[in-house]
């Protein structure tokens, strides 16, 4: 028989307010196991926790129940209190008496009736409490970061430099990401590259950092502290430790039709090429879809020019695999096609362009060399025409934009059209704008200066339609401010596309068992309060493949889930959560229903032998629990048919002794 | 003048039979920017979506600008919200032509209108939008 | 194959052409247009109130027709094509309205079979496309259209409201496009191709309906069509009558007719 304390909480007047507490406790004192009740104003406080202790030690209690606020805010706390007085944390239960009682009613006798019962209900479950102990697994002190953007750069470095080795995989031949593509980031103006290519170097340089470039994630095992992934380097056709990355042979490639990525296919490149002058590894790769030589055997130009000897036409992919303490997802974002708005007609001229694409026309390493051309003759733009939210903010239209709001567009859009209006005063430049969403430091000052400053045309309004005709574009659009419908002939339209995850995050999460929304983007374990972490443990989010994230942000929250990942492999051990499944193997029929529903992968089968009755000994299928892995969700005690499973410190029979004391 | 009552009336029936939420409107103006009408309405596309949501109904009501709608459906298919306005003109226009004696075109009228080529589809889409 | 066909009131009057030649060619690919008995006009236009009921009748009496031979319901005219298969697709998704309707239908008739919008809906472009399928179509063609630019007149009917009509995508359509390319002409793809040329507005504002027209025109001329083909009889007299008549308008069953040689029967 356990010996029961019950301790209820006023909270100041926020739970006695509501809630008669002596009448709790009294109420309470004639519950089976009880042998102590009172109240007190303040449990938390030290004075309380105080309490607590000395009636453990005076009334050898086994096991408490606090009657207080949510186990969210106080739990460990009790626990603490408990443990250091001797009894097992896992033996104090919370009573929920504040949010889900004195905050959600307005009786005082209704609160005081519901704050019994739950009491009582806590009771019951103390009753059957056993002591539990969290296991203990060792670490592997690296980590893994997927993705080689300035999310991925940065996580990267801060884990590096607190002396931890870190892996880096990276799907492009180089690392840099779409940070590389920008020209100028606001609201200050630096010039992207020269702040993003010194850390780019510092990568390579960091001793503690590899790079895997052109390389992707084929499987991840294992689980907090012991994820073993599996790597896939694909074949390059260059040998990496070789190449000098001196560029001969990309000069020297016949094949000269290939659309260039980099610059968004505005221009072209070789077959074999370095994506751009700063890439990191400075390597050539060889594309195989356009390669003369790999397709039809007959060229071998490259190999001839390479004074090194780095060509291999011969080279295979590559499978690497390694252990990893921790996981950094840092997959980014990607603009949204604009194939289903061609009311902008963007797929009927050239001069409808994305606001990346933009960003590559303004850019002196970009297909026009920094100069603004029209991509359709190469003349310069007088007129330009914004338009924002291209995509975002789209509920009609799920399957060709975003719910959300974007988020980066307002302020890069401002970014253009003050660039715009600096280098070219002899331009004409309207924003078509929703609304304008400057929530950032010195951010709303920035958008200000492109009205008052630069006079940018911000027009309160949408564009309907984009018709080209003539060498221009006629754009119709409202202005709701002055109740016009408005006609312009411009010579290059600017569409601000919603962005959305990289379309590897989807297979990537479930390799992770890491959760996803509905956009794909990467759910964090609490909004608030946990928002670099993964709901999976020893998975870690950085950047966009979170949710859109301008450059401050994803910088930040990339130091953010560096540091988390420090704190984890610090640690020679980890301490597991003892509230996790377990299954009992004599009643398991072995039918993976609990191993189908599992959102960890934390559930395996075995083929274990049993004795029988008989004497005789028999091989059966049964499920295992790996508690380094069980987070304690108890999907699987529900999808159980046989009860085999079971939630330790949740148990079947706590639950439903928790329900007959409510249902008393 | 209408009554506040029968204005909202009025304003709940308009809702119900347009099957519209005025209330998912965001305000971005793309209905008016894209209706091909635009010019020869007294209120646009958005001012319908705002004033019925407002209960200010009478001016539209009496307003020539329900009889310029084309029903062409680019305000509905280009609306990032799904409000779908030029259903809500329809069901505007349809609770005046309702009335007794309020058709906006009357069979006498018509003769005066053919011509040789004038397609008979023409005369039935007319009728129907401009009477009931 | 069979399938109930649904001519509409201009196909037997102002533009029986396009009745003619539409019967002619879909024989000449295998299919029968098997006219419905005593049907009625569809009223041109459809009404989006939920609670206009007895104009949506017509359009339920033929598809209830189709349904009785359980075949599909094929439209030539564009605007009879969008009254029914948005009236189909509320008897399929508006249940308040598709209760009404069918206490209608009891009237006098106590045996009358419920309605919930089974009957497939096609317009004939929809039926080369997915029936018989644009190869099958180009395969038949005996005379291609060898360097003609045409630029394909979609207007609003075809394809709005998007989800309703499920034809095609609304903002970059192809279908019209592809037909072009099966006869062997060259498509022309100018932006106001899905823009409205003024449907039925030109009966009480002329200047109106010629602002949208000749704006479609020009567009089209200026990307470079020596004609537009169209299916709706409106959007063919709004354009030649109010278009400034810089670029031809023809039905698009006229070079279907012409391509596989069956024009002039």
């Amino acid at each position: 028989m356990q010996r029961i304390g019950v301790f209820v909480c006023h909270c100041g007047t926020n739970i006695a307010g509501t809630v008669d507490v002596k009448a709790v406790a009294e109420a309470l004192k004639s519950e089976p196991g009880v042998v102590v009740s009172r109240e007190y104003q303040y449990m938390c406080s030290q004075a309380g926790q105080d309490l607590i202790r000395e009636d453990i030690r005076e009334n050898k209690l086994t096991g408490i129940v606090v009657c207080s606020c949510s186990p969210r805010m106080h739990e460990a706390t009790f626990r603490k209190t408990a443990a250091s007085a001797g009894i097992n944390p896992y033996m104090v239960e919370i009573a929920n008496i504040r949010e889900q009682v004195s905050w959600v009613h307005k009786d005082m006798a209704q609160g005081t009736e519901k704050a019994i019962i739950l009491g009582r209900a806590a009771i019951a479950k103390v009753n059957l409490n056993t002591p539990l102990t969290p296991g203990e697994t060792p670490v592997t002190k690296r980590a893994l970061v997927i993705g080689g953007g300035i999310a991925g750069i940065q996580t990267a470095l801060d884990i590096a430099d607190a002396g931890f080795e870190v892996d880096i995989v990276e799907k492009q031949p180089t690392i840099g990401g779409k940070m590389a593509q920008l020209d100028k980031t606001f609201p200050t103006l630096d010039c992207a590259a020269c702040i993003l290519t010194p850390k780019m170097v510092d990568v390579a340089q960091h001793e503690k950092i590899r790079i895997f470039s052109y390389s992707e994630v084929e499987s991840i095992g294992g689980f907090v502290g012991n994820f073993e992934v599996t790597i896939r380097k694909k074949a390059r056709y260059v040998k990496e430790e070789i190449c000098t990355g001196c560029g001969l042979c990309t000069e020297m490639c016949p094949q000269k039709k290939v659309p260039n990525e980099f610059n968004l296919g505005m221009d072209n490149r070789r077959a074999v090429y370095i994506p751009f002058a700063q890439a990191v590894p400075k390597v050539a790769t060889i594309d195989a879809d356009y390669c003369t030589m790999l397709k039809s055997g007959k060229c071998g130009v490259c190999s001839k020019v390479c004074t090194a000897g780095a060509i291999d036409y011969k080279q295979k992919d590559e499978l690497i695999s390694e252990k990893y303490g921790a996981i950094v997802a840092a997959t980014g974002f990607n603009p949204i096609s604009m194939d289903k708005f061609d009311e902008f007609a963007y797929s009927q001229s050239k001069d409808v362009i994305t606001s990346l694409e933009y960003e590559r026309l303004m850019n002196a390493a970009g297909p026009t060399g920094g100069k603004l051309l029209r991509p359709s003759d190469g003349e310069h733009p007088h007129t330009i025409v914004f338009v924002q939210c291209v995509g975002s903010r789209c509920e009609a239209c799920a399957e060709k934009g975003k719910e959300y709001c974007s988020k980066i567009c307002c302020m890069y859009t401002a970014k253009h059209a003050m660039l715009t209006r600096d280098k070219y005063p002899d331009t004409d430049v309207y924003v078509f704008y929703i609304d304008v969403r400057t929530p950032g430091k010195n951010f709303d000052e920035f958008y200000r200066r492109a009205v008052e400053e630069y006079g940018v045309h911000y027009i309160k309004g949408m564009v309907g339609k984009v018709v080209p005709e003539g060498g221009k574009l006629k754009v119709q659009a409202s202005d709701m401010l002055a109740n016009k419908q408005l006609h312009i002939d411009a010579d290059l339209v600017v569409l601000a596309a919603a962005i959305e995850p990289d379309k590897s995050a989807r297979p990537l999460a479930t390799m992770l068992t890491a959760s996803m929304d509905t956009n794909d983007f990467f759910t964090e374990a609490h909004p608030k309060l946990r928002p670099v972490e993964s709901p999976t443990a020893g998975v870690f989010l950085s950047g966009a493949c979170q949710g859109p994230k301008d450059i401050p942000e994803t910088v930040s929250q990339a130091g953010a889930a560096a540091a988390k990942v420090i704190g984890l492999l610090a640690k020679d051990k980890l301490t597991g959560n003892p509230c996790v499944a377990s299954s009992d193997e004599l009643m398991c029929n072995g039918c993976s229903s609990c191993e189908k529903v599992c959102p960890y992968g934390a559930i395996t089968y075995i083929d274990k032998e049993f004795r029988m009755p008989d004497r005789s000994t028999r091989i059966r299928r049964v499920a295992q629990v790996n508690p380094a892995v069980c987070q304690g969700c108890g999907c699987c005690t529900v999808a159980c048919p046989s009860g085999a499973m079971n939630l330790r410190g949740f148990a079947n029979d706590q639950i439903m002794a928790e329900v007959d004391a409510i249902c008393k | 003048m209408a009554t506040e009552k029968q204005n909202e009336m009025r304003r709940e029936q308009i809702l119900r039979s347009s099957g519209v939420n005025p209330r998912k409107c965001m305000k971005c103006g793309k209905c008016s920017g894209t209706c091909p009408a635009y010019d020869e309405m007294e209120w646009h596309p958005h001012q319908f979506v705002q004033m019925v949501a407002d209960g200010d109904i009478e001016p539209l009501l009496k307003s020539d600008s329900i009889y310029k709608c084309l029903t062409c459906f680019a305000c509905v298919d280009r609306c990032p919200r799904g409000v779908e306005p030029a259903k809500l003109v329809e069901a505007v226009r349809l609770s005046v032509i309702r009335e007794q004696g309020a058709n906006h075109m009357k069979p006498d009228d018509i003769p005066a209108m053919l011509d040789e080529d004038l397609p008979q589809q023409l005369l039935v889409s007319a009728l129907r939008k401009y009477a009931k | 194959m069979k399938v109930s066909y649904f001519p509409g009131c201009t196909l037997r009057t102002k533009a029986r052409d396009l009745d003619l030649l539409s019967r002619r060619c879909a024989e000449a690919l295998g299919v029968t247009l098997e006219e419905i008995d005593d049907w009625q006009c569809c009223g041109g236009v459809f009404t989006t109130a939920r609670d206009e009921i007895a104009t949506k009748l017509s359009s339920v009496r033929a598809l209830k027709a189709a349904k009785a031979k359980d075949q599909m319901l094929v439209t030539v005219c564009s605007a009879c094509h969008n009254v029914i298969k948005q009236t189909n697709h509320a008897m399929q998704t508006d249940s308040d309205f598709a209760l009404r309707v069918n206490n209608y239908m009891n009237i006098g008739d106590p045996e009358n079979q419920p309605y919930y919008g089974e009957t497939k809906v096609l317009h004939f472009l929809e039926l080369l496309r997915d029936v018989v399928g644009f190869e099958r179509v180009q395969a038949a063609v005996k005379n291609p259209l060898t360097g003609r630019r045409i630029g394909a007149y979609y207007g609003c009917l075809l394809l709005r409201p998007g989800k309703t009509m499920a034809m095609d995508d609304v903002e970059n359509p192809s279908i019209i496009e592809d037909f072009l390319r099966a006869l062997g002409a060259e498509p022309v793809i100018y932006a106001m191709r899905n823009e409205c040329c003024g449907g039925y507005i030109t009966l009480e504002d002329k200047g109106l309906a010629a602002k949208k027209s000749s704006a479609v025109l020009a567009d089209a001329k200026s990307a470079g069509a020596e004609a537009v083909i169209t299916a709706c009889p409106l959007c063919k007299y709004n354009l030649e009558k109010n278009g400034g008549g810089e670029v031809p308008v023809i039905y698009f069953t006229e070079l279907l007719a012409e391509a596989l040689g069956i024009k002039e029967d």
